[in-house]
């Protein structure tokens, strides 16, 4: 049993990352990647509402009638949110001045609703908190390397303190531009995954359409 | 009118500039057909719930709107993600039926793509940018076409691409999601260069 | 008996089958209610911290503002002051109104109530607010009899948030002192550059009026050449032009420009 729970917790790291693998929580983890800072906010926000909508939801799931299911999921994970929000206002304002409108999107962010629907429904409430814990955590590893790549190839810094000056600042360090631009983190994440997938090549997709063997390129 | 809805289709496109509703944008992308499908319904939701929750926020909201009961101090408006969530729940599910009902082959063709719009990013990012710019109604129903045709019609152009793509030979470890991410990413740059085309 | 019966009714209701009507109304309203509770309460009991939260932040960038400009700090020493001269303004006149107490008076929450606030002809509406409140804020440094300062307190329309700032004139209500953002919500790392203070220096000593009185302060792209021009930032040029708009709405006649006329007239 502890064995199992474990393995609930560090599967979603690697093996089964919500972003790299589930495709899951994506269009929240771009905008707030240019930063360390805003990316650190944001993962420990999605993993505070994703435990504790799985853990509520786990409790509850013997009584949810199926026709309201997703409504009654949403409500929950849309309170949490805002309750997160607020006391992120109250005690990290400008934090969450800089978050703004993504920290509201967290509701319909596909990992929290996809771990409640797929795992938290069918599994008692301490595996779902390991799920809902692995998952976020696997969500912060993405979120967090690829804020610390576009910080740092884009500003030459690293949660605001300067690791590499600027030429705009007397160095030798002219940033890489297209960092602080939103497709970066796109080609980030295409970069992760082939990474991810060189280490562990059982995630490999299978070819669709193999070469033949008589054609002139041959196949490896 | 027209400029505002060009702007939401091209300059502000909710899934390439604004990364609104980029899972499903990944995970439903495989085959034009099924693109299209989930571009049409989302283009029907988003017309129906931008409005409304429009009309909910301006009329239940905003502070002073309860005016007319003796209250005018109460400001609602840190309800407004419930509000829209459960309009949108509502009228996905409300959706779901009328069609199940009069037209059922149109239905079974959307399938299971009808439930997984109400997760959609874009329909309640689209619902959050109409309050925070503060649209009149009629701005609003443009905006609610306008930024389901801009997202229905980027995710057809990708699965167009990801079609060819089958038949490349690509590098093993990017095959598959990689390249889906790397390919976005660059659209997205291609559509940047619209940006300021509407702006006088 | 009666002790018991809440808490039997309680369990046969969640005994009952999940797919019964009278389950499904049953769970719908204790989690509709548990939700909206929890909710409501932290928003009640938080609300005095983020007011505060957003007046200090207010606070901090006024006085920051002030402090950075060269031989204002010693004049708010010297005269004494620890606090700006508020007085609320009648923006379509210009005149202050007097029998308005500036403390009672909430900007931010008369500009989204229709009662407060004037429509604004679109071909007017340049800084995309859509709405114009009557009565307006203003700031007043003086040193003596003279006035040193005035700032405005402004909004506009940015990419994708409201854009708040004080825009701080010098004495000749011409050269525009300084600029000063305090709340945006714009894209991280890219539209919320604007709030950088290298770009919000590069507004520092403008001529923000041409000779004709005309506003010609503005934002521009590639490379500003004019004195009165700013460089709009890379990557944020909606977020820059949100800006640039914001300005030159408020300073021109449907914002503060009669207030301005009307000091510059001798008033005050």
């Amino acid at each position: 049993m502890r064995h199992q729970s474990l393995h609930r917790l560090t599967e979603p790291i690697i093996d089964q990352n919500p972003i790299t693998r589930q495709i899951l929580g994506i269009c929240s983890a771009l905008a707030v990647t240019t930063s360390m800072a805003t990316a650190l906010t944001m993962s420990v926000a999605l993993t505070v509402v994703l435990t504790s909508s799985s853990i509520i939801i786990s409790m509850i799931r013997g009584h949810l009638p199926s026709s309201i299911r997703l409504v009654m999921q949403i409500t929950i994970i849309a309170s949490l949110v805002i309750v997160v929000d607020q006391l992120l206002k109250a005690y990290l304002f400008e934090l969450s001045q800089r978050l703004s409108i993504f920290v509201g999107l967290i509701v319909t962010n596909c990992v929290v609703l996809g771990r409640a629907e797929g795992f938290a429904m069918h599994h008692p409430p301490w595996q779902s908190f390991m799920d809902g814990l692995g998952n976020g955590l696997g969500y912060s590893l993405i979120l967090l390397m690829v804020a610390a790549i576009r910080e740092l190839a884009g500003t030459g810094e690293l949660f605001g303190y300067v690791i590499f000056r600027t030429t705009e600042a007397g160095g030798a360090f002219v940033p890489f531009e297209l960092m602080l631009l939103a497709p970066s983190a796109f080609f980030i994440i295409g970069g992760l995954i082939w990474l991810i997938r060189s280490i562990r090549p059982r995630q490999v997709d299978p070819v669709e359409f193999p070469l033949c063997p008589h054609s002139s390129g041959g196949n490896s | 009118m027209i400029d505002l809805f060009l702007r939401s289709v091209l300059e502000e496109n909710l899934a390439l500039s604004f990364f609104l509703g980029i899972c499903t944008f990944l995970a439903v992308s495989k085959r034009v057909s099924t693109a299209m499908g989930l571009g049409i319904a989302l283009i029907a939701v988003q017309v129906i719930t931008v409005p409304a929750n429009h009309l909910i926020f301006r009329v239940f909201l905003i502070e002073g709107a309860w005016r007319w009961a003796g209250l005018p101090e109460v400001d609602l408006t840190f309800l407004k993600l419930i509000c829209f969530i459960g309009v949108i729940a509502a009228t996905v599910q409300i959706l779901e039926m009328a069609l199940n009902r009069f037209l059922p082959g149109l239905h079974r063709t959307l399938g299971i793509f009808l439930p997984l719009i109400t997760v959609n990013c874009a329909i309640l990012g689209g619902s959050l940018f109409t309050v925070e710019r503060d649209y009149n109604f009629a701005e609003s129903v443009v905006y609610a076409l306008g930024s389901g045709t801009g997202w229905a019609l980027a995710i057809v152009a990708f699965a167009a691409i990801r079609e060819r793509l089958r038949y490349a030979d690509i590098p093993q470890g990017v095959r598959g999601l990689g390249i889906a991410f790397i390919v976005t990413g660059l659209m997205s740059m291609g559509f940047s260069a619209f940006v300021g085309m509407g702006s006088p | 008996m009666a002790d018991l019966n809440p808490i039997s009714y309680w369990e046969k209701l969640l005994a009952l089958p999940n797919d019964s009507r009278r389950k499904t109304i049953f769970v719908a309203v204790v989690v509709s209610l548990v939700c909206a509770g929890l909710v409501s309460f932290t928003s009640v009991v938080l609300r005095p911290l983020h007011e505060k939260n957003l007046q200090q932040e207010r606070e901090r960038q006024m006085a920051e503002m002030i402090a950075a400009l060269p031989g204002l700090a010693t004049v708010l020493t010297d005269a004494g002051a620890t606090r700006l001269e508020v007085r609320v303004v009648e923006l379509a006149t210009g005149v202050v109104a007097a029998d308005m107490d500036p403390a009672d008076y909430d900007y931010e929450a008369r500009q989204t109530d229709p009662t407060s606030t004037d429509i604004i002809p679109e071909a007017d509406d340049v800084a995309g607010i859509s709405r114009r409140p009557r009565l307006a804020p203003v700031y007043l440094v003086r040193d003596g009899t003279n006035l040193v300062l005035v700032v405005l307190p402004i909004y506009g329309r940015g990419y994708q948030s409201t854009i708040r700032a004080y825009l701080a004139l010098e004495g000749d209500v011409s050269t525009i002192a300084a600029l000063s953002i305090y709340q945006q919500g714009e894209t991280p790392g890219l539209g919320s550059r604007i709030s950088n203070a290298d770009w919000l220096n590069n507004w520092r000593n403008l001529p923000a009026f041409g000779a004709e009185g005309e506003v010609q302060v503005e934002v521009v792209t590639g490379g500003a050449a004019q004195p009165f021009e700013v460089d709009a930032l890379s990557g944020a040029t909606r977020s820059s032009a949100g800006v640039s708009n914001m300005v030159r709405f408020w300073l021109g006649p449907s914002g503060f420009g009669p207030f301005l006329d009307h000091i510059r007239a001798g008033a005050q």
